[in-house]
C-alpha cells in the first residue's frame, strides 16, 4: 500500500486514534481513586487547619474524628439530612438550578451570581462539646472567586480562623490573603454589632487600635483594595440574611453568652 | 555513551538552547517559575514529554503518512501530556495545583512539536528519544535558572525554604514584587540570552536587513 494513498492515511489515522485513546483512558481509569482520594485529603487537611486542629504528627483520619460534618439548610437555618454529608458536593450545588436560588442584584453582594440552598458545616468537638464552627465561605475579589473557610468560637459571634483555598489573585498582593500573619489578626475580631448587623470589614489601611470599631476589622491587604472589598463583601453576604445569619440566630441563642 | 548521543544530550545546553537560541517555548517559562518547585516538576514533566514523543513519532515516522504528519504529532503529544497530568494529580497532589493548566499546555509548548518535526520524523529510536531528553534539559536550565532568581528575590526563599527573611514576616528583606508576576521572566530571560551571546557571539543573527548609506544626494 502507498504511504500517502488515502486508504493509508485513514488506516494510520484510525490505528494512532486508537492507541492514544486506550492509553489516555488506561491512565485515567487507573489512577483515578488516587486522584479522588488526594481531592479529599486535601480539603481534610484545609478544614483542619482552619478548625485549629492541624498536627504533624498525626493522621487526618485521626485529627478528623473530632470534627463532626453536617449539612444545613441555608434558608431555615436547621440541620439538614437531605444528603448524606459525603454525596453532597457544595460547590457543584452552587450551579444546580435545583439547589440553588438566584440572587438579585441587591442581595448578590458578594458577586456570586447563585447561592445554594444547602451548606456543609464542620462542628470541631471536645468531649462532646461543640467548641468551634466551620463553615465554607465564598465571593468574588479582584480576578477570581476565592473559596475559603471561616471558623467561629461557639458563640457564632468572634472569628477563630480565616483559610482560602482556592483563588487566582494577584500573587504577593490579592495572593497576601494566603498569608499566615495577615490571617492571625483575624483571631478574635466579631462579626456582629450589638443590634446584630454584620460590622465585620476588612480596613483600607491600618487598624486604630483606639477605634471603636477596632475589634470588627482586620488591615487591608496594601496594594489589593478591591481582594480586601471582596473579602468584606464575602463577609457581609455569608454572615448576612441570605447566608448563614438565620442558623447563627438559631444556635447562638443555644449557648448561654 | 556514544559521541553522537553525547552531543544530541549537551548541545542543547548552551549552544543550541531550545529557549535562548531558538525562542521556544516561552510562554512556560514565563508562566510556572515563580517557585522553583513548580519549575522542577514542570521541568521533569516536558523533559518525559519531549523524550517520549520523540521517540514515539520516530518509532512510527516511516509509516505516518506526510500529509497528517502533523495532527498524527499532535495526538501523540496530546496523549502523552494528559497522562503525565493524570500522574500528578495522582502522586504529586500539590505540585499539580500550582502548575494547574500549564501542565496541559505543555501540548502547544514549542520545543515538543519541533523537536519531533524536525528531529524525530528523520531520525532513528535511541538517538531521537536523547535529543528530546536533551532538548528537555536544555529547557530545564534556564526555567531553573529564572525560577532561583524569582523566587530568591521575590519571595526571599529557595525550594520554599527562607533564605532572605521578608519584612512582612518580621525580617529585613523587602521582596521584589515584579519578580511574581510573568513579565519579570522576560526580563531575566532576556538578559541572559544578552549574556550568552556575549559569551558565544556565534550565536548572535545575521542582521535582516542592511541599511544603505545613500550618498551623493
Amino acid at each position: 500500500m502507498q504511504k500517502n494513498s488515502t486508504a493509508n492515511i485513514l488506516l494510520v489515522a484510525l490505528i494512532i486514534c486508537i492507541a492514544c485513546s486506550v492509553i489516555v483512558s488506561a491512565a485515567a481509569v487507573v489512577l483515578r481513586p488516587m486522584q479522588v482520594a488526594n481531592k479529599a485529603l486535601d480539603q481534610k487537611v484545609n478544614i483542619l487547619q482552619v478548625a485549629g486542629l492541624w498536627q504533624q504528627d498525626q493522621t487526618v483520619e485521626q485529627m478528623f474524628t473530632n470534627i463532626e460534618t453536617r449539612l444545613i439548610d441555608i434558608e431555615d437555618g436547621e440541620y439538614s439530612q437531605l444528603f448524606a454529608q459525603d454525596e453532597f458536593d457544595q460547590r457543584q450545588a452552587a450551579k444546580d438550578a435545583q439547589l440553588s436560588i438566584a440572587l438579585t442584584k441587591e442581595q448578590d453582594i458578594a458577586n456570586i451570581n447563585r447561592r445554594e440552598n444547602y451548606a456543609k458545616v464542620y462542628l470541631v468537638k471536645e468531649q462532646d462539646q461543640v467548641v468551634r464552627y466551620v463553615f465554607p465561605v465564598h465571593g468574588y475579589g479582584l480576578w477570581s472567586t476565592l473559596y475559603g473557610y471561616v471558623t467561629l468560637e461557639s458563640d457564632l459571634n468572634t472569628i477563630y480562623a480565616i483559610k482560602f483555598y482556592d483563588h487566582k489573585e494577584t500573587p504577593g498582593l490579592g495572593g497576601e490573603v494566603d498569608n499566615p500573619r495577615w490571617q492571625a489578626q483575624w483571631q478574635g475580631k466579631k462579626l456582629f454589632d450589638p443590634e446584630g448587623a454584620v460590622a465585620f470589614q476588612v480596613k483600607k489601611g491600618n487598624v486604630q487600635a483606639n477605634d471603636v470599631r477596632a475589634q470588627y476589622q482586620v488591615d487591608g491587604l496594601s496594594g489589593a483594595t478591591l481582594t480586601s472589598n471582596g473579602v468584606t463583601n464575602m463577609f457581609h453576604f455569608w454572615m448576612g440574611e441570605n447566608g448563614y445569619q438565620k442558623f447563627i440566630q438559631r444556635h447562638a441563642d443555644m449557648e448561654d453568652v | 555513551m556514544s559521541g553522537e548521543s553525547k552531543q544530541v544530550i549537551l548541545d542543547p545546553l548552551v549552544d543550541n538552547n531550545p529557549i535562548t537560541l531558538q525562542i521556544l517555548g516561552i510562554c512556560s517559562a514565563l508562566a510556572v517559575t515563580t517557585t522553583v518547585s513548580a519549575a522542577l516538576v514542570m521541568c521533569i514533566a516536558l523533559t518525559s514529554v519531549t523524550a517520549l514523543s520523540n521517540a514515539s513519532i520516530s518509532m512510527i515516522r516511516h509509516h505516518i503518512p506526510s500529509n497528517i504528519r502533523i495532527i498524527v504529532q499532535m495526538t501523540i503529544i496530546a496523549s502523552l501530556v494528559i497522562v503525565v497530568d493524570q500522574i500528578l494529580k495522582a502522586y504529586a497532589y500539590e505540585a499539580s495545583k500550582t502548575l494547574s493548566v500549564f501542565v496541559g499546555l505543555i501540548i502547544t509548548n514549542c520545543i515538543v512539536m519541533g523537536r519531533a518535526e524536525a528531529f524525530a520524523m528523520m531520525n532513528p529510536v535511541s538517538i531521537s528519544f536523547m535529543d528530546g531528553v536533551g532538548n528537555g534539559l536544555g529547557y530545564s536550565v534556564v526555567l531553573l535558572v529564572v525560577a532561583v532568581i524569582r523566587e530568591l528575590f521575590g519571595s526571599g526563599s529557595l525550594l520554599g525554604v527562607t533564605i532572605l527573611p521578608l519584612v512582612n514576616n518580621g525580617g529585613w528583606y523587602e521582596p521584589n514584587g515584579l519578580l511574581l508576576l510573568p513579565p519579570s521572566a522576560f526580563f531575566i530571560i532576556g538578559l541572559m540570552i544578552w549574556a550568552i551571546r556575549a559569551w558565544k557571539p556565534t550565536q548572535v543573527e545575521k542582521p535582516e536587513f542592511k541599511i544603505n548609506k545613500v550618498e551623493n544626494l
